[in-house]
């Protein structure tokens, strides 16, 4: 039992740290400006194809494509704050999430033009890596570390920098965050431009551990959902103990009954949480 | 006795907001509700209503112990408020606003009874050319009449008044105290939260004091303006004490 | 009853009927197809209005009352033999009777929590119903061609179906109005403009939202019945689509949400809409770009939608447009 189970649960940890990453950038979100971002899917796609094109066109690595990724995702980010977002901050919540899902299908819409629906996938290996029992792909291990240090850098960049403690103040009250001088629509737009950056980072992070199309970024947007409940929605460091409770019900599930039940078991969980626990597993209250 | 409030306290976290705090309200009374910012007046108010469940201590409201109900089952029992913020239904008309209130306040009446009622308690808060208005087009004060015309329609036994004259100048001062007036002759009994000194002696029959969430005083307006326990309460916050001077001298 | 000279009630009604004779004349069944698909977005539209413009709960997985219908509706024609004007009342039923079961405990979340909710529930449901077997699981359920004889054929099985889903699209627009006319409607805007003031006013929030919740549930589930019938295939992804909810909410935006015409309008228009694109040379495969910059620009420019920006700008218009 054990030796089939260990593999799984390695297998989840690894891929629940990424889950974490993928799910971050909804929740940062949330928590700043009470926006769910509906585009949050089309944006991890775009971050799959962002770092699949620059390796498969101009061969750049796909480790070193995240850094362009990741400046991209910024930049449209803050671009999208201000076309859709900025105006409909105050509304009620049925305009952001309206706003953000129209950018959502113009993206898709695009993109089925641009790129079709054909799976791609990013063809460059790091082989295999193996920890005593168990066997994994060096990809995988590499896209685990690649997001805890993400995890890391956005942690540091919030408790220690100023522009982090802006977005903080912002977050807490936006009128009296004005009021000490703060510019709040700036921070806003590059609070956006952030979560969009973890978004395309986490997208183009899932491209080098499997095979993606366009619609990809849909299936990641449901599973942030859960990750940022399970977490505490606004909670970023809630999302990474999200993300590692969503690859472990995914990595162990399986050994136990069919996979076709694992989504029923994680749905259902989201609901229940949002019922009983509104703030989260690990109730990190606002 | 239309209102026991016995031990009332009411906590959150740590802070005890409202302590042990136990009064009794006769029928048509005016009973005025004094203290300092952040003494828990409005607290206590929200104990009354239900939209907090007290931590400690029961109300009975007209004989029935009403403690922890939920706010639609005590405003169905006839008692009523208006909010210290304003909270009009904004995309609803004036009339509508009042409309709800007859709806779904004592009588639960249906809606042509509900708008004729609504109609006449406009004509007494002085909003009936504006009731086609949408309430999101009042100006402060009209709110505030609307917050009354809204806990009037529902022709309540008890009305607690959170209030209604902050923010008001003197010319509508005046106005609402006629109005006031005007409610509790038609036998309404009324609790009245109220930083305007001169109005509140004035209407009240009787006084409480709160001070920290405690009762510190009770009786008539003239006892309880010159108990020394008061004063300290109110001096002790400079603020109150300027207040309290600057009305003395109007 | 005095209603019904009221235009706020007529004119949606008058506007439904005209469009439904239409493909009568001629025994058009092209023509049928597309008001067919008119006449359900009108319908779920209005349906989804009640919780979500009179109410003010956004449901984003609004769907899930249409997939679950039209699974069980399904189930009774193809494997119990039921027929059709029996399993469509079955599936409004089991529609109504998981709104109410899930209303009490989903409708204390507001705003966003409350969207998530619903998109948590639509997921659940098409993972659930991929896992049961006698549902047909992830490939769903066919058909018989057979079936069809008990209504004379297929052509007037087809029949059948147009008729009946236009006769509840009419049912929803009377229910709509109705409810918006009613004190159960004044406390659901009461509720939609600020609960808890409503609360203190006497509005019993809770019930009055199931309510609102299961009316809203209902004609869905009447609905999902008639479309797969029609189809004669169903498949968990095309019972519980996501996109389609979404579809839905921008059809009550573009009308305007609250209103009894908007939804009716809006989902005229936006079907109309897709059907040009959808043909044209130069849209055919751009459609949802098109369709997402102008939600983009009717959220952020209008958004009370058409029928509530009229009635804001043109003060006579309000006794018309309901």
């Amino acid at each position: 039992m054990l030796d089939m189970l260990l593999p799984s649960i390695v297998d989840g940890l690894l891929i629940g740290v990424v889950y974490g990453l993928v799910a971050m950038g909804l929740t940062l979100i949330f928590g700043i400006m009470n926006v769910i971002n509906l585009a949050h899917g089309p944006i991890i796609a775009l971050g799959m194809f962002g770092v699949y094109l620059l390796f498969t066109n101009t061969g750049v690595n796909p480790y070193l494509g995240l850094l362009i990724v990741a400046g991209g995702g910024l930049i449209f980010g803050v671009i999208m704050y201000f076309v859709a977002v900025h105006r409909v901050l105050n509304a009620p919540h049925l305009a952001s999430l309206l706003s953000t899902f129209a950018v959502n299908m113009i993206i898709i819409g695009a993109g089925t033009v641009v790129f079709s629906t054909n799976f791609r996938n990013v063809d460059f290996s790091l082989g295999a890596v193996t920890f005593g029992p168990v066997t994994t792909t060096g990809a995988r291990v590499a896209a685990a570390v690649v997001a805890l240090l993400v995890t890391a850098a956005l942690y540091l960049f919030l408790r220690r920098t100023r522009l982090g403690k802006n977005i903080r103040a912002v977050a807490n009250n936006r009128k009296s965050a004005e009021l000490m001088g703060i510019p709040s629509s700036r921070v806003l737009a590059i609070s956006f431009g952030i979560g969009a950056m973890l978004a395309a980072v986490s997208g183009g992070l899932l491209a080098t551990i499997q095979p993606f199309t366009i619609l990809s970024g849909g299936v990641y947007e449901l599973k942030s959902f859960v990750i940022v409940v399970l977490g505490g929605l606004g909670n970023p460091v809630g999302a990474l103990a999200g993300g590692l409770i969503l690859g472990l019900i995914e990595g162990i599930v399986p050994v136990f009954m069919k996979t076709t039940w694992v989504p029923v078991l994680e749905f259902a969980l989201f609901v229940l949480i949002l019922l009983v626990r509104p703030q989260g597993l690990f109730g990190a209250r606002q | 006795m239309i209102l026991q409030v016995d031990n009332v306290t009411k906590q959150f976290g740590g802070l005890t907001a409202v302590k042990n705090v136990t009064f009794g309200l006769e029928e048509g009374e005016i009973l005025g509700l004094l203290g300092p910012n952040g003494a828990g007046k409005t607290t206590l108010f929200n104990c009354l209503n239900g939209v907090y469940a007290p931590t400690m201590g029961r109300i009975i409201f007209r004989g029935q112990d009403v403690t922890g109900y939920r706010p639609y089952r005590v405003a169905r029992l006839g008692l009523a408020r208006t909010h210290q913020i304003v909270r009009p239904l904004n995309e609803l008309s004036v009339r509508e606003n009042v409309v709800v209130g007859a709806c779904y306040g004592r009588e639960g009446l249906g809606l042509r009874a509900a708008t004729r009622v609504a109609d006449e308690v406009l004509e007494l808060v002085g909003l009936h050319e504006r009731s086609h208005q949408l309430a999101s087009s009042l100006n402060v004060a009209q709110k505030k009449r609307l917050e009354m015309a809204r806990a009037l329609a529902s022709h309540p036994y008890l009305l607690l008044l959170d209030e209604v004259l902050a923010g008001l100048n003197t010319a509508e001062v005046m106005g609402m105290l006629a109005t006031i007036r005007k409610i509790c002759e038609r036998g309404v009994t009324i609790i009245m939260i109220e930083h305007i000194m001169h109005a509140i002696m004035n209407l009240s029959h009787r006084i409480l004091v709160l001070n920290y969430g405690e009762l510190i005083a009770q009786g008539a307006p003239a006892e309880v303006a010159q108990d020394p326990v008061v004063i300290e309460a109110y001096l002790g916050n400079p603020e109150m004490a300027e207040k309290l001077l600057e009305e003395e001298e109007i | 009853m005095s209603a019904w000279r009221q235009p706020g009630l007529w004119l949606p009604l008058l506007l439904v009927a005209a469009a439904a004779i239409w493909p009568a004349f001629g025994n058009n069944a092209s023509l049928r197809e597309t008001i067919f698909t008119m006449l359900m977005s009108v319908a779920l539209a209005s349906s989804l209005n009640i919780l979500l413009g009179y109410t003010g709960y956004v449901n984003f997985g609004s769907i899930v009352f249409f997939g679950l219908g039209g699974y069980l509706g399904f189930y009774t024609v193809s494997a119990l033999g039921w027929h059709l004007l029996l399993a469509v009342p079955i599936g409004g039923v089991a529609a109504a009777t998981l709104a109410l079961l899930l209303g009490s405990a989903v409708l204390r979340l507001r705003g966003a929590y409350f969207a998530l909710a619903t998109i948590g529930i639509n997921e659940a449901m098409k993972a659930l119903v991929i896992n049961l077997d006698f549902l047909g699981g992830p490939t769903g359920m066919n058909l018989n061609f057979s079936i069809y004889q008990e209504y004379g054929g297929p052509a007037q099985a087809l029949w059948l179906t147009y008729w009946a889903l236009a006769v509840i699209t009419l049912l929803v627009i009377v229910v709509s109005y109705l409810v918006k006319k009613s004190k159960f409607g004044l406390g659901l805007m009461a509720i939609r403009e600020d609960e808890d003031a409503a609360e203190v006013m006497g509005v019993v929030a809770p019930r009055a939202k199931t309510t609102a919740y299961v009316i809203s549930a209902f004609f869905p589930g009447l609905i999902g019945v008639l479309f797969f019938f029609k189809n004669g295939i169903i498949e968990p992804e095309s019972a519980f689509r996501l996109h389609l909810s979404v579809e839905l909410l921008v059809m009550v935006m573009l009308g305007g949400a609250g209103t009894v015409l908007g939804p009716v309008l809006g989902a005229a228009f936006y079907q109309r809409l897709r059907g040009l694109l959808l043909t044209s040379e130069l849209f055919k495969n751009t459609q949802l770009v098109v369709a997402g910059v102008l939600l983009l620009l009717i959220v952020l420019f209008i958004p009370a939608g058409a029928v509530g920006w009229l009635r804001h700008r043109f003060a006579p218009l309000r006794r018309l447009l309901e």
